[in-house]
């Protein structure tokens, strides 16, 4: 079975360097029956990596612990779902996981051929190129297939223990869908750059498809964070660690883009710069791979340290010339249409939005990779955690919050300073009158500069809330008066009309609530205590009881849980189970954490072990403020870029109606004018 | 109005105790809050790569050995600056959770400074140079208001279910 999947694989590196040659000289030759194999090989590329990939599953499946990589990161106890998780839980069989779902992407492109079959065919050649790199890694370099050493073992090692969760389960294929996904915008932007693609279909396309990636990182993103609050026991969901930083840097740029783009679409502005946001979202998902797996910068997270590092920067260094060369020739191609008239329009909004994304990129990268910049220039090694990291960025967070909640009152081109006191006067007070009543209810910032950032945060999100929330009402109203109905579903069908400027709303609306999620954490509590029976111990409003400790025993793991009574003021309100494990195959243990969220806090409480002196258990338990509204807000988002991807009713009338009918009247009162009625973005 | 020295001396006394237990109440809290605050300036040493009071480690013996080092430190009264240096005296700079502000340690600190500065600037200069060369509108960029008008009406009707 190894040696098939290893053919699989040596299969799918000939077809895709078959894709990319036949493709590119059919480019040159302009030969459409060569073009054609080219797309047909790459179709088979999927065929193959797919192949191979399930080759691995099964080998996992069937404990077939001849291959190394099954020996390292399975065992026969382990339980079916998890089986297959290995198939991403190491660095040899996440690289197989890459490869395949690069070549899904690819075979959608070219599936999709017919939306434009000179641009995909560019398109094709390029994704080609990376499938090409991916698939020497896996075959040369990180081979998932390789035969382990010695005798074969009856049993495999197993799975981390930390990964032996349903989130995890999930949430890499989430992330890797968000990493890989940044390939196709940045095929379609590389493919029209070479080409100098005429008109505009190229951006459209591309922005969907960074679309795409977009909200699966940002789901990747969250599911991990989840994930990390869940499983790691720290009481937190994010810690700056490289990889999570890694994962970030692309998030970021990617947000620049979709903002960014808008001046594209809208004025033929801003082109050179979206090109390169594109080229770096790509190359900054590519760089956080290496960061990941090249052992450069140590990670709470990472895989184990690797000689793939080099083949990386190589491939990031090529890619950056590539870029670079067809920029240099072709940036004619890319001149701006129109130019910025006012610096209070909304164009000047979404330039200083750029430059606040790409500082805060710019933060993160930088505090990530300082510590390999001081040991080259000081020989000593220094680490920049979550301090440095907060420090930077919160300011920055803020400042765009600020933005986000002025960037829909201003109009493209020019905003009077008049239409700025009036829409934005109600908003400010509204806000203004909430922080102040949160620092007379103790939220005092002069006291602790958490408490500060936090009465911020707050005040921003309610003004960015008030202004989000006056678009879609004075748009319903508008909507109901013609229709005779309700304010809802006037803003029900402004949605649907529009749902790329509102479902966009709408995920601005799920970042201030994560916002406010995050800023509970100026509140957070926890507190450490042996526990034996009957014992309490009290955290914010709450008093643990320790009922009874019990113990089980599985095939894959031994376990130990707390029963604790949780009172509320005098009054029993649940009952938890905090629990230990002792996972027999690799010898390691972990925790699972009890969790009781509310919309308000979360008790959070962990079995530490038992102190070693006198064997009495440790509960800590940690009294987490607003952590469900981080992930009511991460829904908020993903339900935004759902509604955003899906075509709007107006679009959808119009594509029934004559090629040649002319352009709507209301696109062009939508662009003189932004703020209007029933919006048009 | 004359305040009797036995009187003054009962307020004075009472005064005494409350500022006493103020201050008690105060410092116990300042001790828990400058635990948690250089507790999360420190690296656990572990390997686990995370901030001290957040190693997760089942049973992990080098935090809690590092926990109870700080609680000794804080306990003899050193100062912050001492508390840390006896720590990077022990286990290496890289056992600070973040760069400190001296040697080219600040440029950690300065340059995300320094790039939004010149990022900003750069965005507003552009902005300006862009705008002193992009034509003037011959007139108000939303056009006359029976023009506009005329333009609600007709956006009013093609939008009407």
């Amino acid at each position: 079975m190894p040696q098939l999947g290893s053919f699989t694989l040596l299969l799918g590196l000939a077809l895709s360097v078959y894709a990319f040659v036949a493709g590119l000289f059919a480019i040159v030759r302009n030969d459409d029956r060569l073009s054609e194999t080219a797309r047909r090989a790459g179709i088979a590329v999927f065929l193959a990596v797919t192949a191979a990939s399930a080759l691995l599953v099964y080998a996992a499946f069937t404990n077939d612990f001849s291959v190394d990589y099954i020996r390292q990161h399975s065992n026969r106890a382990l339980p079916g779902a998890y089986k297959f998780a290995a198939l991403w839980s190491g660095q040899e069989g996440s690289l197989l996981f890459w490869c395949w779902l690069l070549a899904t992407y690819g075979l959608i492109l070219r599936l999709r051929h017919k939306v434009d079959t000179r641009l995909v065919a560019h398109a094709s050649v390029v994704i080609s190129a990376v499938q090409i790199f991916f698939l020497l890694l896996v075959n040369f370099a990180a081979h998932p297939f390789a035969l382990g050493t010695g005798t074969i073992p009856a049993d495999g090692n197993g799975l981390n223990p930390l990964l032996q969760y349903p989130e995890m389960v999930i949430h890499p294929p989430m992330l890797y869908l968000g990493y890989v996904g940044m390939t196709v915008p940045f095929c379609f932007a590389l493919a029209a750059l070479i080409m100098k693609y005429p008109g505009e279909k190229w951006i459209h396309i591309t922005r969907r498809w960074t679309m795409v990636g977009w909200l699966f990182l940002t789901c990747g993103i969250f599911l991990g964070s989840y994930w990390a609050y869940k499983v790691l026991g720290w009481g937190g969901w994010w810690g700056w660690d490289p990889v999570e930083n890694a994962s970030l840097l692309p998030w970021l740029t990617g947000t620049a883009f979709l903002h960014s783009v808008m001046m594209q679409e809208k004025r033929g502005m801003m082109k050179m710069w979206n090109m390169w946001l594109i080229f770096s979202t790509f190359l900054l998902a590519i760089f956080g791979t290496f960061l990941t797996r090249s052992g450069v910068v140590s990670s709470v997270h990472a895989f184990a340290e690797s000689d793939i590092g080099p083949y990386f920067v190589w491939f990031l260094a090529l890619t950056f010339a590539t870029c670079a060369f067809f920029f240099w020739r072709n940036r004619s191609h890319l001149e701006s249409e129109h130019k910025l008239e006012s610096l209070v329009s909304r164009e000047s909004s979404f330039l200083f939005n750029n430059v606040l994304l790409l500082v805060a990129t710019f933060a993160v990268l930088w505090g990530t990779l300082f510590p390999v910049l001081s040991e080259w220039v000081t020989g000593h090694k220094v680490t920049v955690g979550p301090p440095f990291f907060n420090k930077v960025n919160i300011p920055i967070a803020l400042f765009l919050l600020l933005l986000t909640a002025l960037g829909p009152l201003l109009a493209w081109r020019k905003t009077s300073a008049e239409s700025i006191r009036k829409n934005f006067m109600v908003p400010a007070i509204i806000a203004v009158a909430v922080a102040v009543a949160l620092a007379a209810g103790g939220m005092k910032p002069w006291v602790d500069i958490s408490y500060f950032y936090a009465l911020m945060t707050i005040m921003l999100s309610v003004l960015v809330a008030a202004t989000i929330g006056s678009e879609f009402i004075r748009g319903g109203l508008v909507i109901a008066r013609h229709n005779s109905s309700n304010v809802f579903h006037g803003m029900y069908l402004l949605t649907r009309r529009n749902t790329r400027r509102y479902g966009g709303y709408i995920v601005h609306l799920g970042v201030i609530v994560t916002m406010i999620g995050f800023a509970g954490v100026a509140f957070y509590q926890n507190t450490e205590q042996e526990l034996s029976f009957g014992d309490k111990m009290s955290i914010g409003p709450y008093t643990l009881v320790c009922r009874s400790y019990t113990q089980d025993d599985k095939p894959n793991y031994s376990s130990e849980w707390a029963i604790l009574d949780i009172f509320k003021n005098g009054k029993q309100i649940d009952t938890m189970y905090p629990e230990q494990r002792f996972y027999k195959a690799s010898g390691q243990p972990a925790t699972i954490v009890a969790n009781r969220s509310t919309i308000m806090e979360d008790l959070y409480l962990v079995y530490t072990g038992k102190n070693p002196e006198n064997g009495r258990p440790i509960i800590k338990a940690h009294l987490n403020p607003l952590v469900w509204w981080i992930w009511a807000g991460a829904h908020l988002i993903l339900v935004g870029t759902i509604i955003a991807l899906i075509p709007n009713m107006q679009a959808k009338s119009r594509k029934q109606s004559p090629p040649d009918k002319p352009r709507s009247l209301s696109d062009d009162v939508a662009e003189r004018r932004a703020p209007v009625e029933a919006g048009t973005d | 109005m004359r305040i009797a020295p036995k009187m003054l001396h009962r307020w004075a006394m009472l005064l005494l105790f409350a500022s006493a237990l103020l201050l008690v109440g105060a410092s116990g809290d300042r001790t828990g809050q400058r635990f948690d605050r250089l507790g999360h300036n420190l690296m656990c040493e572990c390997g686990c790569g995370q901030v001290l009071l957040e190693c997760n480690h089942v049973g992990c013996s080098t935090s809690e050995q590092m926990r109870q080092e700080l609680k000794l430190s804080m306990a003899r009264g050193d100062s912050d600056e001492v508390v840390l240096a006896g720590f990077v005296a022990k286990y290496g700079p890289a056992v600070l959770s973040a760069p400190t502000t001296t040697g080219f340690n600040r440029v950690a600190w300065i340059m995300p400074v320094v790039i939004f500065l010149a990022a900003l600037g750069a965005a507003v200069v552009v902005i300006r140079t862009w705008k002193r060369r992009a034509p003037r509108p011959a007139s108000d960029p939303v056009g006359a208001p029976e023009e506009l008008d005329e333009f609600r009406r007709r956006a009013r009707e093609e939008t009407k279910l």
